[in-house]
Formats: C-alpha cells, sequence, structure tokens
C-alpha cells in the first residue's frame, strides 16, 4: 500500500505555527485532517485555526469539531458536578484530572480538547466509601469480568472503569497516579494536600503537580498511543506555569525528574521553540509519535509495537507481565 | 491507499482510499454523473484496509475504517467491496455528521414538500422511497434524512439506495442495467444490488424542502392506518437519529420543531402497490 507524506508532521506543524496551514495544497489539508481526527485533536487544531484563512471546503468541518468541543467539554462539566454531588455527603476532596480538570479551570490545555471519561482522585483510605456511593448514584461496573476485576484491584492505579447507567458516561476513579507496579511512585497523598481548590468543592491539581501527572502518564505508563495529544496537554501546562522554578524539585519528589525533563524537551522539539538539545531516544520518541500517514493510518507497525511491549515492561515485573499477557491472549485480546 | 476517489452526495465530501481496486471501480461506474467535489478536501476519509496481514490474496477480506471507525467491525469480503465502501461512507455520516440533526430515514420530495419515512431495517422504507423514486416524487435518500437546524427543511443524501432481497426483483427489472450495481449475493442482509437515484434526484442534490409528512411503514401486514402522537414521535426519532445526542440542544429545538409541525402516521402494507396507493392518498390529506 502507498504511505503518502507523513500527516502527524504536518499537524504538529500547524498546532505549532498556525500560519503554516496557509501553504498546504489539498492533499496536505486531507492529511492533516485525518491525522487530527486520529489524534484526537482536531478540536484543538480548529481552535487553533479559528480566524485563519482557510479554505473554504475545510471551514465547515473546523466549526464542526469547535461546535463538538464546546459540548464535550459542557458534558463533562456536568458529569463533574454529578461525581460531586454524589460524594458530597463523604467530606472527601475530590480532585479532577486531565481534561475535565483543563476545562473546569478554563486552562489553555482544555481549549477544544476532546474529553473522554471523567478521571478524579480521591485518597485511597476513602476508596471504599467512595465506590459505594457512586453505586448509590447510579453507576456500575462496565466490564464484569473476573480476571480484570482482580487484576485492577490488585494492580492498577484505578479502580476499574464505571460507566453511568442512564447517562452512559465513564469514570475513572484514581487513588495513586502510576500503577502500583510502576518502578516511579509519585505521591499521590501529596498532590491532593496541595490540589487547589475550584468553585463548589471541586479542586484541580497545582500546577506543577499537573505536568507531573501528564508526564507521569505518558512517559512511564504509556507505549504513546495518543502521545501527540499528551505533549500539546505538557506544551501548555508547563507554558502556563505562574513560575517555572518550582518544578524540578516537585518532579523530583515524585521520582519524575527524569521523564519532566524528556517531556519539556519533546514539547519543545514538536509545539516550541525547538531549542533544546535532543538525545538520541527523545528521537526514537519523536519516530514513534508521528508514525501516521497522509490516510491518518498509524505506519511503522514495529517500532509501535516495540513501545506496546515497552510500555507493559515499564509496568510489571517480567513474570507476571509474561502471566498477563497469556491470559490476555487466551481471552482473544490482540494489539492492533 | 493505492487506490483512491473523492466523491460528493449531498453536502458531504468523501475521500474513499482502498487496498483493492475493484470496489472503486464500481463507485466510479455508479457515481459517474454526481457531480465532483469543489475542491479534494474532503469532509470525511474511508478506508478499506486489509483486514489481516494475508487478506489480500487469501480469502481477500476488508477492513472498514476511517476518520470514524469501530474496531470491532467485522470483516467483509472482497466480493462485497462496493457495499463495504457504501458502509464506510455511511459510518462516517453516522458518527461524525453535525451540520444536520440526522435521521435513519428514507424521504423523497414532491411540488416542494418532503414525505420522510423511517422504521428499522425490513420495513419496507428503503424499498418504498425506491419505487416512489421511479413514480414522480424525488429520491432525497434511502438511509439518511438531513434535518437542518435552522430552517427545519429536509435536506437530501441521495447515495446508491440499497436494493434487498425480493427488492431487488420488484425493482431491477424496471431500470436500464447502467443504473445498477453488481449482484452481492449472501452478505450480512441477505442479497443486495445497488441502484442509482434517477438523473433529476442526482442534479438537485443540493435542494432542500420543508417536511409535510412522516410515515412509519411496516411491511407485511394488513393495510391499516394509525395516527403517532407527537410524543410517541419525538421519541422514536431520537432513536432513529444517531446524532441527536451529540448536537445537544439545537438538536433538541430541530426535532420539536419538527414533531409538532408534521402530522405522523403508522402504515401497515402488505405489498408495495398498496403501499403506494396509501401513500399518495394520505399525502393528498396532509397537503
Amino acid at each position: 500500500m502507498g504511505g503518502g507524506p507523513l500527516s502527524a508532521a504536518l499537524l504538529v506543524a500547524a498546532l505549532r505555527d498556525p500560519a503554516s496551514v496557509e501553504r498546504l495544497d489539498a492533499a496536505q489539508w486531507n492529511g492533516l485532517i485525518a491525522a487530527a481526527r486520529a489524534e484526537r485533536l482536531i478540536g484543538t487544531l480548529a481552535v487553533r485555526l479559528e480566524g485563519r484563512a482557510v479554505p473554504e471546503t475545510a471551514r465547515p468541518l473546523l466549526a464542526d469539531a469547535r461546535l463538538d468541543a464546546g459540548r464535550e467539554a459542557r458534558g463533562a462539566l456536568w458529569e463533574a458536578d454529578r461525581a460531586r454531588a454524589a460524594l458530597a455527603s463523604l467530606g472527601v476532596p475530590l480532585v479532577l484530572l486531565k481534561g475535565t480538570a483543563y476545562a473546569a479551570a478554563g486552562l489553555r490545555a482544555g481549549q477544544g480538547r476532546f474529553i473522554g471519561d471523567l478521571d478524579i482522585l480521591v485518597p485511597r483510605d476513602q476508596l471504599d466509601a467512595v465506590e459505594a456511593a457512586l453505586f448509590a448514584a447510579g453507576w456500575e461496573w462496565v466490564k464484569p469480568d473476573p480476571y480484570d476485576d482482580a487484576y485492577y484491584r490488585r494492580w492498577m492505579h484505578e479502580l476499574p472503569p464505571m460507566i453511568h447507567a442512564t447517562r452512559d458516561r465513564m469514570i475513572d476513579v484514581h487513588h495513586t497516579i502510576l500503577p502500583l507496579t510502576a518502578r516511579q511512585t509519585p505521591d499521590a497523598t501529596a498532590m491532593i494536600a496541595q490540589a487547589v481548590p475550584l468553585d463548589d468543592d471541586l479542586h484541580i491539581l497545582s500546577p506543577e503537580d499537573r505536568v507531573c501527572h501528564a508526564v507521569a502518564h505518558l512517559l512511564a505508563d504509556g507505549d504513546l498511543a495518543g502521545g501527540l495529544r499528551n505533549i500539546w496537554d505538557i506544551y501548555c501546562l508547563i507554558a502556563d506555569l505562574p513560575d517555572p522554578v518550582p518544578l524540578e524539585a516537585r518532579a523530583r519528589r515524585h521520582g519524575l525528574l527524569s521523564h519532566v525533563r524528556q517531556a519539556r524537551r519533546l514539547a519543545d522539539a514538536l509545539y516550541g521553540q525547538r531549542r533544546l538539545r535532543l538525545t538520541s531516544w527523545d528521537r526514537i520518541v519523536l519516530r514513534r509519535l508521528l508514525a501516521r500517514d497522509g490516510w491518518g493510518r498509524e505506519t511503522r507497525k514495529l517500532l509501535r509495537f516495540a513501545f506496546f511491549l515497552r510500555s507493559h515492561w515499564l509496568r510489571m515485573p517480567p513474570l507476571m507481565l509474561a502471566r498477563h499477557l497469556w491470559t490476555k491472549w487466551r481471552k482473544g485480546h490482540r494489539p492492533r | 491507499m493505492t487506490h483512491a476517489i473523492s466523491l460528493r452526495i449531498g453536502p458531504a465530501t468523501f475521500r474513499v482510499g482502498s487496498a483493492w481496486p475493484g470496489p472503486l471501480r464500481d463507485l466510479a461506474r455508479l457515481y459517474a454523473d454526481y457531480p465532483a467535489p469543489l475542491d479534494a478536501i474532503a469532509d470525511y476519509t474511508v478506508r478499506l484496509e486489509l483486514a489481516g496481514w494475508a487478506r489480500r490474496w487469501v480469502r481477500p477480506s476488508i477492513f472498514i475504517t476511517g476518520d470514524h471507525g469501530l474496531a470491532d467491525a467485522a470483516p467483509m469480503s472482497l466480493a462485497h467491496g462496493l457495499l463495504a465502501a457504501e458502509m464506510g461512507m455511511n459510518l462516517q455520516m453516522a458518527l461524525g455528521w453535525r451540520r444536520h440533526l440526522l435521521l435513519h430515514a428514507s424521504s423523497v420530495e414532491k411540488d416542494g414538500r418532503v414525505l420522510v419515512m423511517t422504521g428499522e431495517s425490513g420495513s419496507g422504507k428503503s424499498t418504498l422511497a425506491a419505487q416512489l423514486g421511479e413514480r414522480g416524487w424525488r429520491l432525497m435518500g434511502d438511509e439518511f434524512a438531513l434535518l437542518d437546524l435552522h430552517s427545519g427543511d429536509i435536506f437530501a443524501f441521495p447515495r446508491l439506495i440499497s436494493l434487498k432481497n425480493r427488492a431487488i426483483d420488484v425493482i431491477a427489472g424496471d431500470v436500464p442495467a447502467s443504473r445498477l450495481g453488481p449482484m452481492l449475493r449472501g452478505t450480512a442482509k441477505g442479497d443486495i444490488r445497488h441502484l442509482v437515484p434517477r438523473a433529476d434526484a442526482v442534479a438537485r442534490m443540493d435542494e432542500g424542502a420543508p417536511p409535510a409528512l412522516l410515515l412509519f411503514p411496516r411491511f407485511g401486514h394488513a393495510v391499516d392506518v394509525r395516527p403517532v402522537a407527537q410524543g410517541e414521535t419525538f421519541m422514536r426519532l431520537t432513536q432513529a437519529s444517531t446524532n441527536y445526542v451529540a448536537l445537544g440542544e439545537p438538536g433538541f429545538a430541530a426535532l420539536t420543531r419538527f414533531v409538532t409541525h408534521v402530522p405522523a402516521c403508522a402504515i401497515d402494507f402488505p405489498s408495495g402497490d398498496e403501499a403506494i396507493a396509501l401513500v399518495e392518498q394520505l399525502w393528498a390529506e396532509a397537503l
């Protein structure tokens, strides 16, 4: 099959320098749109390009994406409000994470952002009470698979995903930052202690912890699927730090210093001034992040698969990994 | 991808890429008289990919995806490649379209007013629209009716009509072979043959018109007509819409306006001829 140009590179260039789209031909526009949809950055791109001279035929689909993002944010905030109501009687500090947090606080990272599930962080010793309160308010388990359930409860940093029976929206209840099997152990208790209150009993992480949390999920945990969006988040969150100095100390406290530094280099290389010096490992990661062709398809399959293996390797010790992959394989799961 | 084509159907443009030339050859022939897209920037990308590494040659199978896709979609035989391409385009509309409220319904127009017909697969709405489209009505679409959020008009999405099973015999005999796609036997929905809408349906595909009557047809029962109340119509149309929830308040407002202005009936009929007589009678009464 023919490959075509790397559309992810067009996407990154358009986010970095919106004026660059004025030079694109129709084929490149198609690649740009396909990559932005595949990376779930179409809303972010549409907001970035608002008011720019774009071709007549691209305008309606960008307007659609902006409308979608607006409705998405409204739905996400309503969901956060419902979780707040469900947990109000517990007196538990409810900390919003990721997209919902960015939307609630009106951060740049939230502008046009795709928001999937509601992610919240609660103190680990309150987990049983939180689970019971969510059940009472209409949430239920998504996949009642005994292996997955036991796996989540024993090893993961969050409860198995729950879905609301009537609103059909998912909630991820985090109690720590990374899976308990990961090598880094960011301090969730410290993050909750430093959380910043918004209105209505909702909180978001401190500016430094927002960066640390986004970085932890990108580099310590993930196989970098959706990495372009995560790094856009990180780029915006770093740019919005009121004071850049305390970040390193905070990252060190969470055991994430090298990861935060790498994320800063990657964000600079993709979306920033491209002034920071890259390591050869950075370059491999960038190759992985930009692996998408003009049809929005994933390319560099072997490299992707290597990152998929790596993500599991980082997440769990070898024997446990072997057992996990064997169980999943027998259940018919295949990496795509 | 190796093979590609761009199409415009009503307000939507598609870029369809395929690992094989066959499905796109059929598309090119059947959509030959549709107006070309304004430029090559498409609203949606559709991809007909190999369903597995060896599937180009060994029992060739297509995985349908694109800007919007379903991870667990069943692969389709290359012999049904035209159907796969059509399903790929429908999938983009169903999951992605936001410029109208999308109703899973067929629609036809006469004298500047639109008849909308909705129902489950097998209800006869598609066949009925195809038959009316051959008998003096302008066919607007057999799959999706587009309800404008601002004006309340219905807009057309006149893709190929997919005739199924017995409907193929009813209609295929009366139209020239140039308007028919290949016979696709043994698909998940039985035998399917695609029909190109008449030239007027294609030439006027950008024209909307106000809706005047909504029918819930049901094939295979003795003739019967029952009015359907506004509340029930509203609920049934929310279920027949793929983007009602995604549109939020504008979708609610458009649908409210539709059900308060458009009379609705459920109709049962045992055969196509009786259905057409019934529709013409109800249409005359509604105007």
